[in-house]
């Protein structure tokens, strides 16, 4: 779970570093949070039944690398920065968009691993 | 420098790990207690933490650390976003409405108080 966290937290920095925010909206971790939440909602379903993973591998990725590729402590962060600098309608943009999407694509994630 | 983000990383993933596993210990209910309290707490001390590197307090270095790798790794989006699809899927609507909105508004706040106190 360490090296996962390692890993994951890792690759949240370079992708991080990658993508600049868009007129000052957190695309990174925007970008981040919702891959994330596709990835997991795909991982522990598709591992639930039809993949066998030893439970310390399954955790490894999931709470490891999934868990520490996502932030929730950023995204906060950076709306208060965003309430800071009086860009409301940004603000709201960021939080709706990450939780909506970000709940979505967990969605999008768990139903792929289902069907197929 | 990159390996810094790595490291903390590792941490916060693990103590997220254990700190989930001693809350959920003690909490028999079917909301998601053990994640909850780790982002709020984590979005606390990152807040702090951006005050301190914005005033120059801290290093760049001890920012990457704990500041994007551990706080970072510490806390989570991820399970936050599959937790609640686990509140929809079992028509908890109510429990999953406040997991979300006090998620947000307590994580929110929690950052702008770290981000304030000094």
């Amino acid at each position: 779970m360490g090296i996962g966290g390692f890993f994951g937290a890792l690759g949240r920095y370079f992708i991080g570093q990658l993508i600049p925010p868009l007129k000052g909206f957190p695309l990174g971790t925007c970008i981040i949070n919702l891959l994330g939440c596709f990835f997991l909602g795909w991982f522990l379903t598709v591992t639930a039944k039809r993949w066998k993973l030893s439970n310390e591998v399954r955790l490894g990725i999931s709470t490891g690398v999934a868990g520490g590729f996502t932030t929730f402590s950023t995204f906060c962060v950076e709306s208060v920065k965003l309430i800071e600098q009086q860009q409301i309608g940004m603000f709201l943009l960021y939080i709706g968009s990450s939780i909506i999407m970000g709940i979505a694509m967990c969605w999008v994630g768990i139903r792929i691993a289902r069907e197929n | 420098m990159e390996i810094l983000v790595g490291i903390g990383g590792m941490f916060g993933a693990i103590m997220r790990f254990y700190i989930g596993k001693f809350i959920a210990s003690r909490t028999a209910s079917d909301f998601s207690y053990a994640t909850f309290l780790i982002n709020i707490s984590g979005c606390i001390l990152l807040g702090i933490l951006m005050n301190l590197y914005r005033s120059k307090d801290i290093s760049t270095t001890i920012w990457m650390l704990l500041g994007v790798g551990f706080l970072g790794a510490y806390t989570t989006f991820s399970t936050f976003g599959y937790e609640t699809i686990g509140f929809i899927e079992k028509k908890l609507y109510i429990q999953g409405g406040v997991y979300v909105l006090l998620s947000i508004t307590l994580g929110i706040f929690g950052a702008w108080v770290g981000m304030n106190i000094s």
